[in-house]
């Protein structure tokens, strides 16, 4: 059995998804060491994104490129977790706005990256060789991005009575997303059948563990949660992404095939 | 080894990283191997990080070179097995912190990257200016992303960290 093409798109999407919110922050980070971080984080993810789409477009042959698959899909089509889509605050109302928050995007990284030092480390044994490969690289950068935030999560939780209570407020925000981390969409599941995927379920224990300990070392609360579960990776998403994805295509859509 | 990858190593041999200028691209284990196939020389390169900018750059350096000799090669980039700082030689390492970046550790053996390591359990880095180890991590990403921000406590100078990967 062949890699499904799904399967490498939901990861791709993934890290370019959450890529391009990160990278909202450039030049705008709270304190420069941190606009730098979320910029080279932000690389990163866009890195493994390309390697991603770049074999994804190899299986798919024909005219298929990594540019097409990150510009010229719309957002029905992206498999990317809901949680990664979402703005850098807390739920609003109507037409309200607000600032970004930065307690938000690091709670968001420091729940997708530990889980991704999991699924990258079970990648390794994938029996696509050039997926496996990605892995390989990523599971070392991801393993960095999960340094940074936990250690910010930390920070802010055991910090100043506001940090404390912003980032407490993201966790109450964020983690019922995480509940789309363990159901299985048709696309991992033909992955697990092919031997190229990883049985997400499985991580959840380890996941859970590295979670709770964080949590608990930054004198935090893990909410209760039972309802709801978002469904962005079979390409049901929020509203937020067609607003993301029209800030990251418009350029490559209102000037295709423009070189510079 | 024949005489075209003798010339095409020759003409790679001094081609400087775009960012550090003090290593080149085979101390630094991205030139990985110039091979004879059945259908010309090639050259394969493997990326640092995942999205680092510098690759594009370097693939140009390279193409430029051979063309500047007037050797036909065909660059190609390879994955697997994915690009270590453990390649590093300990003469890269040396000149990498007379430049003033404070070289990488060896990335640890014993310890999956998964398993959450404590910054107090990592070894302390030098500093590459004075040589002290009471130094502080500043930031973990820096102005690359194979580079982290630090500072010295004792010379009160601030340094980059080129990162274990």
């Amino acid at each position: 059995m062949s890699t499904p093409i799904d399967y490498l798109l939901h990861l791709a999407d993934n890290a370019v998804v959450l890529g391009q919110r990160n990278a909202e922050w450039c030049g705008h980070g709270p304190i420069l060491e941190e606009d730098l971080a979320l910029a080279n984080v932000s690389l990163d993810l866009i890195g493994q994104a390309r390697l991603l789409y770049q074999r994804a477009a190899e299986l798919m042959g024909g005219d298929a490129t990594e540019d097409k698959l990150a510009y010229f899909r719309d957002a029905h089509q992206f498999r990317n977790y809901t949680l990664l889509e979402l703005p850098h605050h807390g739920p609003l109302v109507g037409y309200a706005a607000a600032d970004r928050d930065y307690a938000t995007t690091i709670v968001r990284n420091f729940l997708y990256s530990t889980l991704m030092v999991l699924v990258w480390d079970k990648l390794l044994q994938s029996k696509d060789a050039s997926l496996a490969a990605i892995a390989a690289k990523s599971l070392k950068e991801a393993s960095y991005h999960l340094h940074h935030s936990r250690d910010w999560l930390v920070r802010l939780g055991d910090g100043t009575e506001e940090s404390h209570a912003r980032v407490q407020a993201a966790v109450n925000h964020l983690m019922p997303y995480t509940e789309e981390f363990w159901t299985t969409s048709p696309a991992e599941g033909a992955a697990v059948a092919a031997g190229v995927g990883i049985d997400v379920w499985a991580l959840r224990p380890e996941w859970d563990a590295m979670v709770n300990e964080a949590l608990e070392e930054a004198t935090l609360t893990r909410p209760n949660f039972h309802g709801y579960v978002t469904e962005g990776k079979v390409g049901l998403h929020s509203e937020h992404l067609s607003y993301l994805l029209g800030e990251m295509q418009g350029l490559a859509r209102a000037h295709p095939n423009a070189t510079w | 080894m024949s005489s075209n990858v003798d010339k095409v190593w020759a003409t790679l041999e001094h081609l400087t990283d775009p960012e550090i200028p003090v290593v080149t691209l085979r101390e630094l284990g991205i030139l990985r191997d110039v091979r004879e196939t059945a259908d010309g020389v090639e050259v394969v390169i493997t990326p640092t990080y995942s999205g680092c900018p510098a690759m594009g750059q370097i693939e140009d350096d390279v193409r430029a070179s051979l063309e500047q000799a007037g050797i036909a090669a065909r660059v190609i980039t390879q994955l697997a097995p994915a690009w270590t700082t453990d390649w590093m030689s300990d003469e890269a390492k040396e000149k990498l912190r007379k430049y003033g970046i404070a070289p990488p550790h060896h990335t640890p053996k014993d310890v999956s990257v998964v398993k959450f390591v404590r910054r107090a359990d990592t070894a302390p880095v030098a500093c590459p200016l004075c040589g002290s180890t009471h130094t502080v991590v500043t930031s973990q990403f820096g102005s690359t992303a194979c580079k982290a921000l630090y500072r010295c406590l004792s010379c009160q100078e601030p340094f980059d960290y080129f990162k274990p990967y």
